[in-house]
């Protein structure tokens, strides 16, 4: 049984259907990336997958609950972590306090403490929970961003553009950290950088225009035709 | 009397009503909607077109229309003048933004008030109206200057339509309105139309005041009333939309009219105050605005 | 363990400050630390949540009728009284917050001062229930506390001070506890505590209940301590005073409220021996604040000198 489940997903704003009918699997344990050129509904479809716009038409089920109707927060605590792609932390709290709210609102609210630090620990911001998060590099804080995801304990986990704005050397070290969080956590990822798609994803889904164009492993999307002539080729 | 006649009186006392308020919330309507300000301090600037109007009256001798017309240039230039110091020293510097301007704004509605209580007094005092005419329907006597009073509101929101949709500066107002950016970016000084839009609603509150005062007194705390009722006005009929006001004004006006007649003033003001919560809260563009 | 030892030191100050005092002072210390008390609960919904209201006036006014009512129409003792003003501090709050809150900023600023605003009409309305604009004498009977009259200087100035102690205290655990980083965390960025699983109607409309129900305490001990209740304490300046206090005090700070309120007390009572014009200095300083020092001083001591201050 797939984890995070849609079907006939759909979103119009005005004309523009921006999300048309869309059929979606996430499997337990994936790393799942969904590219396609701008406009084609990604950022749209990882929206109504987390609840932040509600769905015209169609339903979601995470591990076989309906949660079509279920707002993001309720969302957020059933273990759909979402990250966002424009770093959206709160700059006026230290990065302790940041992670600790993840905690809090999270599956496995426990000691706050410990936790945060474990969570810090593993996108390598260890020891800097004291600091103002407002004060951090651009890198620390998309780091930040990642250890709130994290915090939340999730089943799945959104990650829209993260590596975004990343250096190089950065980019490494974002990908070592991804695929330590397989099989616990599946990954949805929306990434504009092909290589980390190719060398990250177990299976990747093309959108064009509100719908999926194509779906398979990496592989088999660099070889369809279909994929080619939209998107790759270009 | 019978009930006809009262219903008449009711409506005709309402439509009063909805006149004064129209001009009261006309300037408050056209200051949201080009500056996105809530401009708390509105209610001052009516009272202080009153006061204006009675120290004219003081001033100017002959008979009460001269002053009446030396009130209505003299009281809306001044006050314009106070409301563009207070946009340059106060509102320009908190670059609008909404909820400061807010606070910003019941400062000076403090301030305003209690230089009027200083320089004016505590005392309600009348002021003459411009002309004594009554004319008598077959079950009582109506005040002239109350019908003229809504035909003066009919055409200072004409001018003020056509002002906006037909003039050059009205464009440019519109232009700001919609995306100050965009208007910087097309060589608007968004300032200075900030400025004259805020004047420009202060003077027409005091220009309402002055057409209302003969039909009621001047006073230091006359303020608060028209500023309830304007944001009641411009919330109902839509934040920014000229004809949602207009409307939005005689729905009240009538209503608070016959409430008024047949309950109380209290019990009009209390449904109409939650109504302007239910609004906001249920159809923020209003019950007459255009779409969101 | 320092910012309890903080707050403690100032509570015995205050205490100190209250006893030793010529009796003039006492009196004016137990009205501050009151009003302190009702900005105490404003600065949990604005300094802290960001909810920037102009309708407390309604919570304060709600608490004070729902204890000085009963006392003058079933001759309620002030104990019990004092509860039901805080029950319906916290009433008044939840049914107005529950709609406010479906609106946000600008058009949440308004919705508030609006319910106020028609609760102050009703209270005039209704003046044969409510005694109106002019108001009511609390009847001596209901203004006592464990045997002492509250009319004293000395018994009123300690009540005035537990109560505010007793809010302090309780503010200053709110804050520092998980709730209170929620509170903080609505105020930074909603969308963001949103997506860490908060729900954020259900956690502002709980501030706003704990903050009117704060609010209506104050009005409560108001009526009972200084033996009055009218109209006029639900018009749209006791909506403004808190905000006064807080903004002037600082925003955000948990001694920001008792700071502000008798900074502002003694301001306006010095401006009222020289001029009549007190609502002047209200709308200056108001302005003044808004202009130049938004933080309000314990804002910028946090600031500059001691950033850990709760």
């Amino acid at each position: 049984m797939s984890l995070l489940s849609a079907r006939g997903l759909t979103r119009h704003f005005g004309g523009i259907r921006a999300v048309d009918g869309v059929d979606f699997d996430l499997e337990p344990g994936e790393i799942h990336a969904l590219i396609g050129p701008n406009g084609a509904g990604k950022t749209t479809l990882v929206s109504l997958l987390s609840g932040r716009i509600p769905a015209q038409a169609g339903t979601i089920t995470l591990a076989g609950e309906d949660i079509t109707r279920l707002p993001a927060h309720a969302r957020v605590r059933r273990g759909l972590a979402y990250t966002f792609q424009i770093t959206s932390i709160f700059p006026g709290l230290t990065v302790f306090d940041n992670v600790a709210l993840a905690v809090q609102g999270g599956r496995q609210p426990g000691a706050l403490g410990p936790t945060v630090e474990a969570a810090l620990a593993r996108v390598g911001l260890q020891g800097m929970g004291a600091e103002v998060a407002g004060t951090l590099s651009y890198g620390h804080q998309r780091l930040l961003e990642l250890a709130m995801g994290l915090a939340l304990a999730p089943r799945v986990l959104i990650l829209d553009e993260p590596t975004q704005g990343l250096a190089a050397g950065e980019i490494e070290g974002f990908k070592a950290l991804v695929r330590g969080l397989v099989p616990q956590v599946a990954v949805l990822l929306i990434e504009h950088n092909m290589e980390v798609v190719m060398d990250l994803a177990t299976r990747i889904t093309v959108l064009t225009s509100g719908r999926v164009l194509a779906r398979g492993t990496p592989a088999e999307i660099r070889a369809d035709k279909a994929v080619q002539e939209a998107y790759l080729g270009a | 009397m019978g009930f006809g006649p009262f219903l008449l009186l009711a409506l005709m006392e309402g439509l009063v009503t909805a006149a004064v308020l129209s001009l009261a919330a006309v300037g408050l309507s056209l200051v949201f909607g080009v500056m996105r300000v809530v401009n708390v301090a509105h209610g001052e600037f009516f009272m202080l077109g009153a006061v204006i109007a009675w120290f004219v009256a003081g001033l100017v001798p002959g008979p009460a229309w001269m002053a009446f017309l030396a009130a209505l240039v003299l009281a809306p230039l001044v006050v314009g003048a106070l409301a563009a110091a207070v946009d340059g020293l106060v509102l320009k510097r908190l670059n609008y933004d909404p909820e400061a301007t807010i606070v910003a704004t019941i400062g000076v509605m403090y301030m305003v008030q209690q230089a009027a209580l200083s320089f004016y007094g505590p005392d309600a005092r009348p002021v003459a109206a411009p002309f004594d005419w009554r004319f008598q329907l077959p079950w009582f006597g109506y005040s002239g200057y109350k019908l003229f009073v809504v035909a003066a509101a009919v055409a200072v929101l004409l001018a003020v339509w056509l002002g906006m949709t037909r003039t050059r500066a009205g464009l440019v107002m519109r232009a700001t309105q919609v995306d100050r950016d965009v208007a910087r970016a097309f060589g608007i000084d968004v300032e200075r139309v900030y400025m004259g839009t805020f004047a420009l609603g202060a003077g027409l509150a005091a220009m309402g005041a002055v057409l209302y005062v003969p039909i009621s007194q001047a006073h230091y705390l006359m303020g608060h009333d028209p500023l309830l009722l304007s944001f009641i006005v411009v919330i109902i009929g839509g934040l920014g939309s000229l004809r949602g006001t207009l409307v939005a004004a005689l729905v009240i006006g009538l209503s608070d009219g016959v409430i008024s007649m047949f309950f109380s003033p209290t019990l009009a003001k209390i449904l109409a105050t939650l109504l302007v919560a239910m609004v906001l809260v249920f159809r923020p563009q209003g019950l007459f605005g255009a779409k969101a | 363990m320092r910012a309890w030892a903080v707050h403690l030191a100032v509570l015995a100050a205050l205490l100190a400050a209250g006893l030793l005092l010529p009796g003039y002072h006492t009196t004016n210390l137990a009205r501050i630390l009151v009003l302190a008390t009702f900005a105490a609960g404003y600065n949990l919904a604005f300094g802290y949540t960001g909810l920037l209201s102009l309708g407390h006036a309604m919570f304060f006014a709600a608490g004070m009728y729902a204890a000085a009512l009963p006392a003058w129409h079933w001759g309620w003792p002030a104990a019990p009284a004092l509860l039901a003003g805080t029950a319906g501090g916290a009433l008044m709050a939840l049914a107005t917050g529950a709609l406010a809150l479906r609106t946000a900023g600008v058009s949440f600023m308004i919705v508030t001062l609006m319910f106020a605003q028609a609760f102050a009409l009703a209270i005039l309305y209704f003046n044969g229930w409510t005694g109106g604009d002019e108001g009511f004498v609390i009847p001596s009977a209901s203004r006592h506390l464990f045997g002492t009259s509250l009319a004293a200087d000395t018994p009123r100035f300690l009540a005035a001070w537990s109560l505010f102690a007793l809010g302090l205290l309780l503010s200053l655990a709110l804050v520092r506890s998980r709730f209170g980083r929620v509170m903080v965390a609505l105020r930074e960025n909603e969308e963001r505590a949103r997506m860490l699983g908060i729900n954020p109607f259900a956690a502002k409309l709980k501030v706003l209940v704990i903050s009117g129900a704060w609010s209506g305490a104050a009005g409560a001990a108001y009526a009972l301590l200084f033996g009055y209740a009218g109209g006029s304490f639900a018009g749209i300046q006791y909506s403004i005073l808190p905000m006064l206090y807080v903004l002037l005090g600082g925003a955000g700070t948990t001694l920001g409220a008792v700071l502000g309120a008798g900074l502002m007390f003694y301001l306006t009572e010095f401006a009222s021996s020289v001029t009549s014009a007190w609502l002047f200095l209200v709308g200056l300083v108001l302005v003044v604040l808004v202009l130049f020092a938004p933080k309000g001083i314990l804002g910028w001591v946090r600031a500059r000198l001691w950033r850990e201050l709760p």
